[in-house]
């Protein structure tokens, strides 16, 4: 049972300072988070909309930015102890995806150096001829041709190229674990397919587990195993993939689902969604952030914040529709 | 139920004829637009497909006619109301931009001026495009708008960075529609916006077409808002339009191959063998020779790269621009 995890975020939250003076107030981006990735060839999705915490929750593992409290533990030790002590070999085993595949490049470099560069940071090479084999392998795994590329500058390559020459430099390195911000979003809906199928691959074929963050449903229920739905800083639902896509619990949940545009001209949305309390903020402060937004809100919704619990049958959600 | 091609035929209130919009760089013409030509009935919502690069909001920038340089008009006509936009002096085209003719950016939201109120930013635009139109007149009639898209009047009196990503968007909307235009373009006007408030934002529009009688040209690459709200809908590839048809049809039998390509590559929940179109979208300064998707097309032929299809009338109302239908 108490095999270690992967990755482990024990009841982690991030708090941001904003304005000055008298009007300092504090903004809780992630809110008490507690998640684990378990093993290899695992990935979860988190997914939630602009504001949910979700690119937080990223930096944070990938320690570019500290938990205000919590910890994230990485294969049982906490990530800013691997990353005072065995830095290089952390984001060896860690290695992250963006979104933008156009603002991760030196515009001044051509892409061979990119990959050199990678090579020789983490010693994955001995010679110039092993580097040379070593980065048109990986080019070539993911369906570019090294003749095409190499040489090149990054504002050549489109952005799909770009995209997959990152996961060019994931081949190499062989980490453990992907933390994958929106990393399809910039790209074009005929060459995501593509990407997708790579990053699966690398979970079946290489081990290689995956947290896949996005606000899109759609695409994440290609890769994932087990999806967690984030709201304003809060998980409010976790199960395996298919038990939340066929039966949302969370009303939030459920709207996102019913929302998702489906391309049949035949299956249009029937109901108006009423955009006026989409955008209405709790002015209370206290009770479950999902509040003014619900349809099935009750008076105690407004008081008290329903925490995440575990039902019979392993998923998790909360909510008091479901206490 | 009766096919949308078998109803009392539709009048056309914008003929678009080999419109042709190219970029000056050093290295040649940047081709974006080249060669389109179609029909928007009235009173309808007309779809523009296609992913980044391939000319579709160059083609919203040639009809309304603003294309900045060292983008120019390198030949075509836009009949509006039997009008050639592209004829017209500047003063009569100001004359039926906004009142006749209103346009939404993408990315319009964000381009709210920071430091004035809604109101104000609202009242300006109309008088503006309406000089006759009294100040308070022109209040009364932003107010009006802001109800109509569903924002509350306090919002007239607020500030930019006080809305959220999908009210700005409303407050857009609301300023676009203030004069009923005839016909609006709307570019990608749900893109960076939360599912939920896509949706929302996707049926207002619907819904305010139908009650102002107007008609739409939406332009998006998210082939799912297409199914949601149109009635025909225009695939666009590197600069060209590949296939024109009602939004059933097309969705039920795309006739071009990379309209497939483009069906199937949409991610559906459920749906675990998603298939990409292989290679890359071509660069506008050079198209292909021949059908610009041959590189890319699975049934291409010799003929595909040697002789460019045009775009033909297959039945009534579906066009498409292939040689397998030739």
């Amino acid at each position: 049972m108490n095999e270690q995890a992967l990755l482990e975020l024990r009841n982690v939250s991030k708090e941001y300072r904003v304005g000055a003076l008298l009007l300092k107030r504090t903004i809780r981006a992630v809110n008490n988070v507690t998640f684990k990735i378990p093993r290899e060839a695992y990935a979860i999705a988190l997914i939630g909309e602009s504001g949910s915490g979700k690119t937080t929750i990223a930096k944070m593992i990938l320690g570019l930015l500290k938990p205000t409290s919590g910890e994230i533990l990485y294969r049982g030790r906490n990530i800013s102890e691997w990353i005072r002590k065995n830095k290089l070999e952390y984001y060896r085993e860690v290695q992250p995806i963006f979104q933008d595949p156009y603002s991760v490049y030196n515009p001044v470099y051509r892409i061979d150096r990119i990959l050199k560069v990678t090579a020789k940071k983490f010693k994955l090479a001995k010679t110039k001829e092993e580097m040379r084999s070593l980065i048109t392998k990986a080019l070539e795994d993911v369906g570019l041709r090294p003749e095409d590329v190499l040489g090149r500058y990054p504002h050549q390559l489109s952005g799909g190229e770009r995209q997959r020459i990152m996961l060019a430099r994931i081949l190499m390195l062989k980490p453990r674990l992907i933390v994958a911000d929106e990393p399809v979003s910039m790209i074009d809906v005929s060459l995501r397919a593509s990407f997708l199928e790579k990053l699966r691959e690398f979970k079946e074929k290489m081990g290689i587990s995956c947290l896949y963050i996005s606000h899109d449903l759609h695409s994440a229920s290609y890769l994932a195993d087990t999806i967690i739905v984030l709201y304003r800083g809060c998980i409010v639902e976790e199960g395996p993939m298919e038990k939340v896509l066929s039966e949302p619990l969370h009303p939030y949940t459920q709207q996102l689902l019913s929302s998702i545009p489906i391309p049949d001209p035949k299956q249009r949305w029937k109901e108006q969604v009423n955009l006026a309390t989409l955008e209405a903020v709790s002015a209370l402060g206290r009770g479950c952030p999902f509040y003014v937004r619900c349809p099935h809100a009750m008076e105690r919704c407004s008081q008290e914040a329903p925490q995440l619990k575990e039902l019979e049958d392993g998923r998790k959600v909360s909510c008091f529709l479901y206490y | 139920m009766p096919e949308r091609e078998d109803r009392v035929p539709m009048s056309s209130l914008l003929h678009v004829e080999e419109l042709k919009v190219y970029y000056k760089s050093v290295w040649g013409d940047y081709k974006a637009v080249d060669g389109v030509t179609f029909d928007v009935f009235e009173k309808e919502i007309f779809s523009i497909a296609g992913e980044s690069g391939c000319g579709k909001s160059t083609l919203a920038e040639g009809i309304l006619r603003l294309v900045k340089p060292p983008g120019f008009i390198a030949g075509g006509q836009v009949i509006f109301n039997n009008v050639d936009l592209l004829k017209l002096s500047e003063e009569e085209l100001r004359k039926i931009r906004w009142t006749k003719l209103a346009y939404i950016p993408q990315g319009s939201m964000n381009s709210l001026n920071p430091v004035l109120k809604i109101k104000e930013q609202m009242v300006d635009a109309i008088v503006d495009h309406c000089p006759e139109m009294e100040q308070e007149e022109a209040e009364e009639l932003a107010y009006s708008m802001l109800s109509e898209v569903g924002l509350p009047v306090d919002v007239a009196e607020m500030y930019p960075h006080q809305l959220s990503g999908g009210m700005k968007q409303r407050v857009i909307i609301a300023t676009a529609l203030a004069l009923k235009p005839q016909l609006v373009v709307a570019d990608e006007p749900t893109t960076a916006l939360d599912v939920v408030v896509q949706r929302g934002i996707l049926q207002l529009i619907k819904m305010l077409k139908e009650k102002y009688d107007m008609t739409v040209i939406f332009i998006s690459h998210d082939m799912a808002a297409h199914a949601q709200i149109a009635d025909r809908i225009a695939i666009m590839y590197a600069g060209k339009i590949v296939e024109i048809g009602s939004i059933e049809k097309v969705f039920e039998e795309p006739l071009h191959p990379y309209t497939r390509g483009l069906i199937d590559s949409i991610p559906t929940i459920g749906r675990r063998n998603i298939k990409g179109i292989p290679g890359v979208a071509p660069s506008p300064l050079n198209w292909p020779t021949g059908c610009r998707f041959h590189p890319r097309c699975i049934f291409a032929t010799e003929a595909c790269s040697k002789i460019e299809p045009p775009l033909e009338e297959l039945e009534n109302g579906r066009y498409v621009a292939c040689h397998l239908y030739r």
